[in-house]
């Protein structure tokens, strides 16, 4: 059978989600962003929620999601995306709020605000993309630095002696009350995207059960910055921040 | 049962980040040698006949450029 028979409508099994915008992402070849984007537009797409879902976006790579994503958006200051959700949750409790968040954002600047917001038990889904690096200010170091990786300021590798330890935010908020699933995925594989979308879509049916705050965390490349190409990256997020991050379900009830 | 597919790629929207060259079960895809306006290296099929229409490429796919097709054969 010819190729051209087979690119036929009636033949379409997969392609873009509907609720993308049309616009170019700015996003560098191969982040994990878009990938990530794409699966949160798909389970709004499949859950039929594209009108009642809001949006934060945060300070990062990922500040103008809003442009990428067809549902309302606000953007919130550095680090208080939580705090944002919070209040649009409570001022429309039958909406569905959506948090993403960078590293940098949720896990520096904004600790205050996610750890309360999880110990509220806000009914908000909080998505939180881990590369372990300040991607859109140059490849600074982030809490979530592993030791010994170079970054912009760490030259000779992050030591525990001057920078401290790794931040594993998301089992501090594992451990927390209010939160009902809290997990931690990555989108390097087919395998790994489809987990990934399926945990997004439980976050948001938790939201719509008013059973707590769910937070997905993503483990993520950050090709530029690592200064590697994006199929290098994924090689080594496998190697490297797998061992200190494990994937799987934190919590979940 | 088996399957056959294609894919049909964005070549102006695609940047060349070659994961779902990685992430291709048959070594369907690869990335041309001409590039788009923008200077990326874009995807494409370069054996046809392996594509089987699995769609790991558009899944893993950060730019959502790669639309699959699937039929029975």
């Amino acid at each position: 059978m010819d190729v051209k028979d087979i690119i036929n409508p009636e033949n379409f099994v997969y392609g873009k989600s509907k609720v993308l915008t049309d616009t170019v992402m700015h996003y560098c070849p191969g982040c994990s962003h878009g990938v990530v984007h794409k699966l949160l537009a798909e389970v709004i797409e499949e859950m039929d929620i594209q009108d009642k879902t809001i949006g934060v976006s945060p300070v990062g790579c990922a500040v103008f999601a809003y442009k990428y994503i067809d549902i309302d958006w606000q953007q919130a200051a550095h680090g208080r995306a939580p705090a944002l959700a919070t209040a649009t949750k409570r001022l429309y409790p039958d909406k569905y709020v959506v948090a993403y968040q960078g590293d940098g954002d949720l896990a520096s600047i904004g600790t205050a605000e996610i750890i309360h917001a999880c110990n509220r038990g806000e009914n908000i889904v909080v998505i939180f993309i881990n590369n372990a690096i300040y991607g859109m200010t140059g490849g600074q170091m982030a809490p979530t630095t592993l030791i010994d990786m170079k970054t912009a300021t760490t030259p000779y590798g992050r030591s525990v002696e001057l920078n401290g330890h790794p931040l594993k935010i998301t089992e501090l908020i594992a451990q927390l009350e209010g939160t009902c699933f809290v997990t931690r995925q990555a989108v390097h594989t087919p395998a790994g995207a489809r987990r990934t979308k399926r945990a997004i879509r439980k976050a948001f049916e938790n939201s719509a059960q008013k059973k707590g705050t769910s937070l997905i965390e993503v483990v993520s490349t950050c090709n530029s910055n690592w200064k590697m190409s994006p199929v290098q990256a994924n090689e080594w997020m496998v190697e490297n921040m797998f061992p200190f991050y494990p994937l799987g379900d934190l919590k979940d009830r | 049962m088996a399957f056959k597919g294609a894919i049909v790629v964005d070549t102006e929207k695609c940047k060349g980040c070659g994961v779902c060259v990685a992430n291709c079960p048959t070594q369907t895809i690869a990335l041309a040698k001409k590039v788009n306006s923008k200077g990326y290296p874009y995807c494409y099929m370069e054996f046809p006949d392996k594509c089987t229409g699995c769609s790991n490429c558009a899944v893993v796919c950060p730019d959502s450029v790669i639309t699959v097709y699937r039929v029975k054969i």
